[in-house]
């Protein structure tokens, strides 16, 4: 396996049947991992405070030749991931129910059949439980599946494989068989979509041993995640959100991959860290503008990876500001809130000068009506509030 | 029952012969499929009419039916070998699958000893009695194709390749297992002899083999590779009840994967009757409803098992597609080492005890001298030996030490994540060693 870690090399592990496939050197992000001073830039503290995306990649210490880019929609930037890790390694396909012919059903396959066909594309019968299984088999005779779930949700049916095959195969063949498969899809509350399409499954995967979990958010980080997670040898789970796909974002022509393992902060600040991941971040930099504007400054930092947690830029954060503020969208019980509550409290709890405070989704099923489902994820206003109850 | 010319199989709904009017088999006639399933004629013409040669009438719906003994002769003569060859086997093919199936047993009865010597632990589920399914199918294949079992996979494991060492290895959890000693009775992995695993929730592992059977149809299609590779799938009768199961059919048939479903169906799930658990026992008979034949064979008969094998697996090779085959076969232990095994009929018991696989095919060695009685207590004393060997190689073996307990749980360590100094997880000492906080 890779021998050097943190370096800054490019991510790819070596392929397993194709020597060939030696990775192309690529420039790999490995921001946080800087000492905090670095990020105290006084030009941006006080005022590029958006809710656009393109304020992650304001912050990103890209390549230096750094080009204009192209723009792109978050659902095309997870498409042109895909479609270079295709390009890129003839053993990555993609299972999934309408991947192929019709596209996904939010597009983010779309075209990939006609350019490799009915079989690296492969459009599977309603059987979530089965095709994953599949994925595992085909993962480890030699090839690199994403599996999409039409809806997160459905992958509930899969629970079976993805516990027990994707998660504990290779620990109980004694190391003989990866599993280097993606399992991907839309997922969280959508827009009174009903309660079984807007679940939040990061809080259910999240103990499976041997799994990694990440959450993109940005057209920038949904492209890198996605690659990396191809890249990757080990079982990616890749949380999209319903309600993201569409938003724009100036990113790279050149190729890049993010690290699986990293956060991204999202705005540098002093008073309060407040973690979050998802769309929930685009709430968290809504209430960042009012907390702005009354004089409060918050750092921001997208945690990505769920599991497992950067604890390196999460604790950075926490020495330097001394109060926590976590925001997500998952349920309250169990969620990964609870989670990372209790792994800063083990780690960092002589930093801390206040409790921390998680605010989570209703322990609910969500509803259909748009007011009951307003009030059951957490809304800017609720962030300023607490932030304000942090700070005081 | 016979190991003997008189090949009396199956129920072949595969054979399309008009003269085939035996309605005996109801609708087991109506095939799904392409006309020359078998690709080849040899199963086919004369059917005589049906006899009930095994008294099933309490357990199964359908008689075995009598094949006339002139199919196989048929087969053997267009194949133009000399005089002596109206038989099934030749004496070295007789001789490896006498050796597969006694190491089976041995194993599995040597298994059994451990076990209530305090040697292994958990559950433990063995072979005894079903070893002419594996080695009738097993025994056919070559390195690179895949096996899938269930959690009963000691045999399968051995039938492919795995030296004994590793399994007894395994069962004792040792570090010199073919797991490490991660895996356990139930996970038995060799990515050499690709055996896929050792599943412990039934039906599990059947995507796992559609999956390696797609993998082999993608390599041939997509990379333009020369793959034949074959997968088999073995499962139970409890199985074929399970979603997964039919879910597979479908995709195997759709997209017509080189993957052989072998249902070793030995009429109990632990102490579920099949008659009592299956709207329709006839598993066969499942595989036209998805489009693939469906055979049901005897399973106690390594040499028929063999035969209706070499046709599914050949199917599967010329990429003509999957095939369902039964294998009625019975398990003369309980469900596990850990099963009083108080449900079943004794009288049931001793019936199929008659129809020992090991030694019907004793008898068929003998009768056609193919080997002597000399010849085969060579071979058990070699099976033995190596038994003896392997027990003695687990003993020796060393436990796993701590730092065994991280490694493998990710093929890329660094999924442990980053800790609080910036390193990542993994590459902290304590990692190595086992003691570190993940």
């Amino acid at each position: 396996m890779e021998a050097s870690f943190g370096v800054s090399s490019a991510a790819a592990a070596n392929a397993v049947n194709s020597p060939a496939l030696s990775p192309p050197s690529l420039p790999f992000i490995r921001s946080e991992a800087r000492p905090i001073s670095w990020r105290v830039d006084k030009s941006r503290k006080a005022g590029k405070i958006t809710t656009k995306a393109v304020a992650a990649q304001a912050e990103n210490p890209a390549s230096a030749a750094s080009k204009p880019g192209h723009e792109v929609l978050l659902f095309e930037a997870l498409r042109e991931g895909l479609e270079e890790e295709m390009e890129r390694d003839p053993r990555v396909c993609i299972f999934g129910e309408d991947v192929g012919h019709y596209g996904g059903s939010y597009k983010v396959s779309k075209g990939l059949a006609d350019k490799y066909g009915d079989l690296r594309v492969l459009d599977t019968p309603i059987a979530e439980n089965s095709f994953t299984g599949m994925a595992v088999g085909a993962a480890m005779t030699g090839l690199r599946p994403v599996v999409e779930g039409m809806n997160m949700g459905f992958l509930l049916l899969a629970f079976n494989q993805i516990s027990d095959n994707c998660g504990m195969l290779h620990y109980t063949s004694g190391g003989q068989f990866t599993i280097p498969t993606v399992i991907r899809g839309p997922g969280g509350v959508g827009r009174q979509l009903g309660a079984e399409h807007s679940q939040r499954l990061e809080s259910y995967f999240q103990s499976i041993p041997g799994i990694q979990m990440v959450a993109c958010s940005t057209p920038y980080n949904a492209k890198g995640l996605m690659k990396a997670a191809i890249r990757s040898e080990n079982p990616v789970v890749l949380f999209e959100h319903v309600l993201l796909y569409n938003l724009k974002e100036r990113i790279p022509d050149e190729e890049y991959v993010v690290s699986l393992e990293e956060a991204e902060m999202v705005r540098p600040g002093e008073h309060v860290t407040i973690l979050t991941y998802s769309r929930m971040r685009y709430h968290v930099m809504q209430a960042a503008k009012t907390l702005v504007n009354k004089g409060y400054d918050p750092e921001v930092i997208d945690i990505r990876s769920l599991k497992p947690f950067d604890l390196y830029t999460i604790g950075n954060s926490i020495k330097k500001t001394h109060k926590v503020l976590i925001v997500e969208e998952c349920m309250r019980t169990g969620g990964i809130g609870a989670s990372l509550t209790a792994a800063i409290n083990e780690n960092f709890n002589d930093y801390l000068d206040a409790p921390i405070v998680c605010l989570s989704s209703q322990d609910v099923p969500t509803p259909y009506a748009g007011t009951l489902e307003e009030w059951t994820v957490v809304q800017p206003g609720q962030i300023v509030t607490a932030v304000e109850q942090l700070c005081r | 029952m016979a190991c003997s010319a008189t090949a009396k199989i199956i129920h072949n709904p595969l054979v399309l012969s008009s003269s085939r009017s035996a309605e005996k088999y109801e609708s087991c006639c109506k095939i799904s499929g392409p006309s020359s399933l078998l690709g080849s004629k040899f199963l086919g013409k004369k059917l005589l009419s049906a006899k009930s040669a095994i008294s099933l009438a309490s357990r199964r719906s359908g008689a075995v039916v009598a094949v006339s003994s002139d199919v196989v002769k048929e087969k053997k003569v267009k194949s133009g070998s000399s005089a002596a060859s109206n038989l099934l086997i030749t004496k070295e093919e007789g001789l490896v699958l006498y050796e597969d199936m006694y190491l089976g047993r041995a194993f599995e009865d040597m298994c059994a000893q451990m076990y209530y010597r305090g040697k292994m632990f958990g559950f433990v589920h063995l072979y005894n009695g079903q070893e002419a399914v594996s080695t009738g199918f097993i025994k056919l294949l070559k390195q690179e194709d895949c096996v899938v079992s269930t959690y009963r996979d000691h045999v399968h494991s051995l039938s492919k390749g795995v030296p004994a060492r590793q399994v007894m290895s395994e069962l004792f959890g040792k570090t010199t297992g073919c797991c490490r000693g991660q895996g356990g009775s139930m996970h038995m992995f060799s990515k050499e002899h690709n055996v896929l695993g050792g599943f412990a929730f039934i039906g599990e592992g059947i995507p796992v083999a559609t999956g390696a059977a797609f993998t082999s149809k993608y390599k041939r299609e997509v990379l333009k590779e020369d793959c034949d590779e074959v997968t088999l799938a073995f499962f139970g009768d409890g199985t074929c009840n399970n979603g997964q199961f039919f879910e597979c059919l479908n995709m195997a048939a759709l997209w017509k994967l080189p993957i052989v479903f072998v249902v070793e169906n030995n009429l109990w799930a632990i102490g579920m009757s099949h008659l009592r658990s299956t709207s329709d026992p006839q598993i066969w008979k499942k595989g036209p409803a998805f489009g693939m034949p469906g055979v049901h064979v005897d399973g106690m008969d390594v040499l028929k098992v063999r035969e209706v094998a070499q046709e599914a697996i050949g199917r599967a090779r010329r990429g003509e597609g999957p095939t369902l085959v039964e294998c009625e076969t019975y398990r003369f232990r309980g469900h596990s080492l850990a099963d009083p095994d108080e449900l079943r009929d004794p009288a049931e018991k001793a019936r199929y005890a008659t129809r020992d696989p090991i030694t019907a095919l004793k008898k068929y060695l003998f009768e056609n001298n193919l080997a002597n009685e000399a010849e085969l207590k060579a071979v058990d004393k070699k099976i033995d030996e190596i038994i003896e060997d392997s027990v003695e190689f687990a003993d020796a073996s060393p436990v796993p030490a701590r730092n065994q307990l991280l490694e493998n749980v990710f093929a890329d360590p660094r999924g442990f994540g980053i800790g609080p100094d910036g390193k990542y997880r993994c590459e902290d000492p304590k990692f190595t060693e086992g003691t570190a906080q993940v």
